[in-house]
């Protein structure tokens, strides 16, 4: 996208509490934004380093519950009379937090699981995020368990005398608008510069990447961090504006919704999140306000993730962008 | 000492359908190289052909078994003509979109059929248990066993020693090479996927009837079945079977002696262990890295 257009864009969508009173419509789009959040963290390692991560969710629900338990404190028993515990932290701490967790967590398992690659590095993502959710489960000292993490704080900042508060929807969707931007400047930057053309070889040739020097393991350690902090802020976002976490935010199907995203609009794509993002954030509400059924809902997302496979299997936005090129190239074909 | 016994036949029990999913996923990933969302979902489709036909059209309870089964496997072979069979050549990602696409659309029919509520399927087995010494064991589950047990030999069976199953391993050493001897690589994979959810749905009516059936019981199976694939390696037919055992007495061990919460984390936590001490796997014969 050019630079100007980005600004209007952004513009565009800033204003968007101005005019827009819905306090529904703000919702979905709230919700929206932090799942393209989620799914940008995603394109990062499935578009850009090719490697199908299904435990994706597990680095969002980390950030999630990490925000939550840092802002509300917690105490759990180490052993007998050994108790840790944590007083309750600003918001905006908790959220830093979240992040660095998560981004953590993606270093711990970038190494371990990058031994294997292919189905079996899909395999163990998934056990990742299904151990993560098991522990959500059976952890209640520290997690609640199924009963769930409530009265989560919102977010407020003191600047000095000012007091910002992100409690209410029309401050919150421009908090998820001002993180979306950041996180899509961190992707740009960082797939633009050496590291992100090392991830681009390794996926297009793996063996030959690393003949002629690239540091392969590094490099794909590298984008999971960055992955997982990202999915994590995402997370942290979403717990500070549901402000109830339950083990339910580590299903399996979440990580479908985002790779259904990204593969959608296009990996390996700068806007492909973006595009895929908001047709699959606002697509649940559209189907629910037509009556139709979860079950059928979901049925349709299948159908349609087969159907965008098989007929657009680079996704929208390269398809858009290869049309546009030959409409623009017709007129020269005319002569 | 009793508990410990106890536990050990329970796994061993468990065991024998655990390895009988795991075979049946790991002949889809070796042979076809396709990581197959799909085979929970077989498994679930084999306890609803039992619900349907037992409870619904009060077929014989044997019988209704052997249509589960061959219903499992019409099933798979029509996934394979109608999904996979134009994907032949494309990478082990796409295959899995497409996988998890039908993944989806399979479990949500069955949600939509059959509504969320979880139905039970009577056996014929006599309610009192089998006591042995300090153990026990119900009759529905040695017969599960058995069956398990049957299958599994005739797997290999065929597998090693049929026409057909030849062709399979053939398919597998080397794609290319077993087309130019003569060997018609599109009804491999068909059958290769027809079987794979024949034994998915046969591990689904044994167990059905033991359990009850409900629309998401496929996903459990299935994540088991991956871990007992990563555990006994890729196409590895012995490596199925003994990583089902194994995955069975982590379960029932870890269960009974750590915390029942995390009975179904077991076979996570072998994975990422096996991965961390032995990247290759247990049964590792040739490459891992896809």
């Amino acid at each position: 996208m050019s630079r100007y257009l980005s600004f209007v864009l952004v513009a565009a969508l800033a204003s968007v509490p101005l005019w827009l009173h819905d306090f529904y419509v703000l919702h979905v789009l709230i919700t929206t934004g932090i799942f393209i959040i989620a799914a940008m963290s995603l394109n990062l390692l499935l578009g850009f380093t090719g490697q199908l991560s299904l435990g994706h969710v597990a680095f969002f629900g980390i950030g999630a519950y990490t925000s939550a338990l840092v802002s509300l404190g917690f105490e759990i028993h180490v052993l007998p009379d050994v108790t840790v515990g944590l007083a309750p932290k600003p918001v905006w701490f908790a959220m830093l937090a979240g992040i660095a967790v998560a981004g953590l967590t993606g270093y711990a398992i970038g190494k371990l699981s990058f031994r294997v690659r292919g189905a079996y590095f899909v395999i163990v993502s998934i056990s990742f995020a299904e151990v993560v959710r098991l522990v959500a489960v059976n952890w209640v000292e520290l997690t609640q368990g199924p009963m769930a993490l409530n009265n989560i704080p919102a977010l407020t900042l003191g600047i000095g005398p000012i007091e910002l508060s992100f409690l209410r929807k029309p401050s919150f969707y421009l908090l998820v608008l001002a993180a979306m931007v950041v996180c899509y400047i961190i992707i740009v930057r960082l797939v633009t510069s050496r590291a992100g053309r090392a991830m681009i070889a390794l996926r297009e040739n793996e063996s030959l990447a690393m003949s002629v020097g690239i540091d392969v393991t590094r490099y794909l350690v590298i984008a999971t961090i960055v992955s997982a902090a990202m999915a994590g802020m995402a997370g942290a976002l979403y717990t500070h504006y549901i402000r109830i976490v339950d083990p339910d935010i580590f299903l399996f199907i979440y990580t479908v919704t985002m790779v259904i995203m990204v593969i959608t609009g296009g990996k390996g794509t700068l806007t492909g999140p973006l595009v895929g993002g908001a047709i699959f954030g606002i697509l649940p509400e559209v189907l629910r306000a037509m009556a139709i059924r979860p079950e059928v809902q979901w049925i349709i997302y299948g159908v349609l993730m087969v159907l965008v496979v098989y007929f657009l299997p680079e996704g929208i936005v390269p398809a858009i962008k290869r049309s546009l090129a030959g409409w623009k190239r017709r007129p020269v074909d005319a002569l | 000492m009793d508990q410990l016994l106890q536990h050990l036949l329970n796994a061993t029990v468990l065991g024998g359908t655990y390895a009988l999913l795991g075979i049946g996923l790991t002949l889809i990933f070796g042979i076809m190289r396709v990581v197959n969302f799909t085979h929970g979902e077989l498994y679930a489709f084999g306890a609803y052909c039992m619900y349907l036909l037992v409870m619904l059209l009060n077929v014989n309870f044997f019988l209704a078994f052997f249509l589960a089964v061959a219903l499992g496997a019409a099933l798979g072979g029509a996934i394979e003509i109608l999904l996979l069979n134009r994907l032949r050549g494309a990478d082990i990602d796409t295959t899995m979109l497409v996988m998890i696409g039908a993944w989806i659309v399979m479990q949500n029919a069955e949600q939509l059929t059959w509504s969320g509520v979880a139905l039970s399927v009577n056996s014929p087995f006599p309610a009192d248990p089998l006591v042995l010494g300090p153990m026990s064991v119900s009759w529905n589950r040695i017969y599960v066993f058995a069956v398990a047990v049957v299958l599994i030999g005739a797997t290999y069976y065929f597998v090693n020693r049929t026409r057909l199953g030849k062709a399979m391993r053939a398919t597998f050493q080397d794609r290319d090479t077993a087309a130019l001897m003569g060997i018609q690589i599109d009804r491999i994979h068909t059958a290769t996927f027809a079987l794979g959810s024949s034994l998915a749905a046969a591990a689904g009516a044994l167990l059905g009837p033991v359990f009850v059936v409900t629309p998401t019981m496929g996903d459990l199976a299935a994540s088991k079945a991956f871990a007992i694939v990563i555990l006994g390696g890729l196409g590895n037919v012995v490596g199925a079977t003994v990583g089902g055992f194994i995955l069975a007495f982590a379960e029932e061990i870890g269960a009974g002696y750590i915390s029942s919460g995390y009975r179904d984390a077991m076979g996570f936590v072998l994975i990422i262990f096996i991965l961390l001490m032995r990247p290759t796997g247990l049964f590792a014969q040739k490459e891992r890295i896809g």
